[in-house]
C-alpha cells in the first residue's frame, strides 16, 4: 500500500514535471536558504569564536587603578594572584610612548609593550621570526625587544630586523624577534587600550624606565579544567585585600563570561535568520496545498474509480498524504544540495571553514515533511470525502 | 437449487433537487441467483445508474431492504462498504475507467492492492487473469497503447480478479464497435459459463438479449422479466 502510493506519486510527479517543479520551488528556496544561512553564518561564528578562543579564553584581565594611597598591584600581590589554585600564570601589561632612534633617524612617540615570558609562552605563534621575551630576559633586564613586522618594515625597508640594533629612550636595544603580521590576532588587552603594539620589551625594563613601582593593568591565564567561578572569587578577595576593600579600585574581566554572552547573541541572530527564512517555506507549503487541490479535482474519476475498486477512505487520504510530503521532501532535498553548494561557494568566498551541520542537514529535511504533512492534509482529506458516484459521474 | 445472492425488497431511492423531491426508484423487488446472467434494459433516466450504484454499494436506498451475499448493506459504514466493494463487486465501465498513468498489468493489480495481497502473488494472479482474457502480449503496455476492445478486456480483469460475487457491468460495450463490442460480450458469456453472477446495465436491446433473463427498468419501475434462449 505505502510502495504503491510512493510509485504513484512519483509517476504523478514525473508526469506534471513543470508543475511539479514550480511547486517545489519555494520549499527549494525556503530550504536552501536555511541552509546556506545556518552554514555561513555559523562558519562566520566559528571563525569569530576562534580568534577569540586563542586569545581570551581561560584568561581575566585586571585593570587596578588602585586607591590614591596604592595605584596598581606590587610585587607581594602579584605573587598572591599568582598562588591562586587554578591560575597558570601571570602576564602584565606595562605601556609607555617613547621615542626611538634607528641610523640616525628618531621615530616619535612610538607604543612600547612590556610583556613577559609566560605571554610569549601562550601566544608562541605570534613569532614570525627569531624568538620571543624569555624567562632570563626578564629576570636579568636584557636588552631585548620583539617588534611588529609593519614597525619592522618602517625601520628596515625589505630587511630581516632580528639581531639589529635599535635605541629605545636612550638605550640599545637588540631585536630577537617580530610579530607576524596576522590581522586576525590581537591581543585582548590591546584591543582594548586601542594601541598599536609596535615594540615589546621585558616588562621590568619598561618599569625601570617609566619609574613604576606597581602594574596597573594585567592578564592572569588559568588553567582549562579550573573552576572559573572560584578562581574569579578567589582573585577578587585577593584584589579586595590589596586595595583594603575601596570601590571602583579595580576593574575584572572575565573573558570567558564575555565569550558566553557573544557566543549566546551569535545563536539568537542564528535563530532570527532562519526564523526568517522560514517564512518562504510557509509561502512554498502554500503552493503545495494549491497543487495538491488542484490534483484532487483534476483526478476526480481517479478517486471515484479507486473507490468503486474497494480503497478505503483512509487509503485515498494516504495517497494524497504521501504525494504531499513526496513533494515537499524532493523540494527539501534539492534544497539541502543547494544551500550546501551556496554555502561551499560562500565559504570560500569569504575565507572561512564550510560549517555543514547534520543539524542543519536534518532541519531542513524536518521543515520540508513537516510542511508537506501540515498543508498536504487538507487536499488529501477532500480527496478522503469525495462521493465515489459523484465522482464517477464525472467523466 | 441455486443460492440467491443478491435480494432486493421494496428499494426506493428519492433524491432532493433543491426543494424538489424526485423518486428515482419505485418499490423495486429484484433478486439475482448465483450464475445468472441478467440484463437490466432501460433508457436514460430510467433509473438505472441508480440502481446500478446501489448494487455496487456505491450509494446507498432510501427505504427497503438490499441484502447482498445474505448481508443488509445499508447496516454497513463507510469502511466496511469499502470492503464489500472490493470483495464482493467486479465493476466494469462504459468508459473502461482505466489509470493512464499504470500499465494494464498495474491497473489489473489495483483491486488487490486494497485487498492487501502482497506484491509477488499480486503480480502473478493479475498475469493469469490478463492471460485468460486474451492480452498476454500486452500486459506491459499502457492504456493509451490499447485499443478499445483491448482496454475493455483489461477493464474487465481487473473487474474479475478479486474473484467477486457479482460481476457488474455498465453499458460495457457503450464505448466500442459493433465488432469489439461482439467480442467483449463473448468474454462475458464464457465469463457466465464458468460460473460468474454477472449482472450487465444497458439501454440496448440486441445488447441485452445476450444475458439469460432481461428485466426492464421504466420511470424507476422494475416492470416484466424476459427471459431469452441463452
Amino acid at each position: 500500500m505505502f510502495r504503491e502510493s510512493i510509485i504513484m506519486s512519483w509517476k504523478n510527479i514525473i508526469h506534471n514535471k513543470m508543475r511539479s517543479f514550480l511547486t517545489i520551488l519555494g520549499i527549494v528556496i525556503g530550504v536552501a536558504a536555511i541552509i546556506a544561512l545556518i552554514t555561513i553564518v555559523q562558519g562566520v561564528i566559528d571563525n569569530v569564536d576562534e580568534q577569540f578562543d586563542k586569545l581570551g579564553a581561560n584568561t581575566l584581565i585586571i585593570q587596578a587603578s588602585g586607591t590614591p594611597l596604592k595605584s596598581g598591584l606590587n610585587d607581594y600581590d602579584i605573587e598572591a594572584l599568582k598562588n591562586i589554585e587554578g591560575i597558570t600564570g601571570i602576564g602584565p601589561n606595562v605601556s609607555l610612548n617613547m621615542d626611538i632612534w634607528y641610523n640616525g633617524v628618531i621615530y616619535e612617540n612610538i607604543n612600547i609593550q612590556g610583556r613577559n615570558d609566560i605571554y610569549f609562552n601562550k601566544f608562541a605563534d605570534r613569532i614570525r621570526s627569531g624568538r620571543g621575551i624569555n624567562v632570563l630576559d626578564v629576570e636579568n633586564k636584557n636588552n631585548v625587544c620583539v617588534i611588529s613586522s609593519d614597525f619592522e618594515q618602517k625601520l628596515f625597508p625589505g630587511e630581516n630586523g632580528v639581531n639589529k640594533t635599535i635605541s629605545i629612550g636612550g638605550i640599545e636595544y637588540v631585536i630577537v624577534g617580530v610579530l607576524g603580521n596576522d590581522d586576525n590576532v590581537v591581543s585582548v588587552t590591546t584591543m582594548m587600550s586601542a594601541d598599536d603594539e609596535d615594540i615589546m620589551i621585558p616588562y621590568k625594563n619598561l618599569m625601570n624606565i617609566s619609574g613604576m613601582k606597581n602594574i596597573v593593568s594585567l592578564e592572569l591565564y588559568t588553567r582549562e579544567d579550573a573552576n572559573k567561578e572560584i578562581v574569579t572569587q578567589t582573585v577578587k578577595t585577593v584584589l579586595n585585600a590589596a586595595f583594603n576593600y575601596k570601590d571602583d579600585s579595580y576593574i575584572l574581566i572575565e573573558m570567558d563570561s564575555l565569550l558566553d554572552v557573544m557566543k549566546t547573541t551569535q545563536q539568537m541572530m542564528k535563530g532570527m535568520l532562519v526564523g526568517i527564512a522560514s517564512i518562504s517555506l510557509v509561502v512554498g507549503g502554500i503552493g503545495i496545498m494549491n497543487m495538491m487541490l488542484v490534483s484532487v479535482t483534476e483526478r476526480t474519476t481517479e478517486i471515484g474509480l479507486r473507490k468503486a475498486l474497494g480503497a478505503q477512505p483512509r487509503s485515498i487520504q494516504l495517497q494524497f498524504m504521501i504525494e504531499a510530503i513526496f513533494l515537499s521532501v524532493l523540494g527539501g532535498f534539492v534544497g539541502i544540495v543547494i544551500g550546501g553548494l551556496i554555502s561551499y561557494i560562500a565559504s570560500n568566498a569569504i575565507g572561512i571553514k564550510l560549517a555543514l551541520e547534520p543539524s542543519a542537514v536534518l532541519l531542513g529535511f524536518g521543515f520540508s515533511a513537516a510542511v508537506g504533512i501540515i498543508f498536504g492534509s487538507a487536499p488529501a482529506r477532500k480527496a478522503s470525502k469525495l462521493n465515489p458516484i459523484d465522482a464517477l459521474r464525472s467523466v | 437449487m441455486k443460492k440467491e445472492i443478491l435480494v432486493m425488497k421494496d428499494i426506493v431511492k428519492v433524491y432532493h433537487m433543491g426543494d424538489e423531491e424526485q423518486q428515482i426508484l419505485k418499490h423495486i423487488n429484484f433478486n439475482v441467483w448465483e450464475n445468472e446472467f441478467v440484463s437490466i434494459l432501460g433508457p436514460s433516466g430510467s433509473g438505472k445508474s441508480t440502481m446500478m450504484n446501489i448494487i455496487g454499494c456505491l450509494d446507498v436506498q432510501t427505504s427497503g431492504d438490499y441484502l447482498l451475499s445474505g448481508q443488509n448493506v445499508s447496516e454497513l459504514n463507510e469502511v466496511e462498504l469499502a470492503r464489500i466493494r472490493n470483495k464482493e463487486i467486479g465493476f466494469v465501465f462504459q468508459q473502461f475507467q482505466l489509470l493512464p498513468r499504470l500499465s494494464a498489468l498495474e491497473n489489473v493489480e489495483l483491486p488487490l492492492i486494497y485487498s492487501k495481497v502482497p506484491p509477488r502473488k499480486r503480480k502473478e494472479m493479475a498475469e493469469n487473469i490478463l492471460e485468460k482474457v486474451g492480452l498476454k502480449d500486452k500486459m506491459k503496455h499502457y492504456p493509451n497503447q490499447l485499443s478499445g476492445g483491448q482496454q475493455q478486456r483489461v477493464a474487465i480483469g481487473r473487474a474479475i480478479v478479486t474473484q467477486p460475487t457479482i460481476l457488474l457491468a455498465d453499458e460495457p460495450t457503450g464505448a466500442l464497435d459493433q465488432k469489439t463490442g461482439h467480442q467483449v460480450m463473448d468474454l462475458f458469456k464464457d465469463l457466465h459459463k464458468e460460473g460468474r453472477t454477472i449482472i450487465m446495465i444497458t439501454h440496448d436491446e440486441e445488447i441485452a438479449k445476450n444475458a439469460q433473463r432481461i428485466v426492464r427498468l421504466l420511470d424507476g419501475n422494475l416492470s416484466e422479466e424476459v427471459k431469452t434462449d441463452v
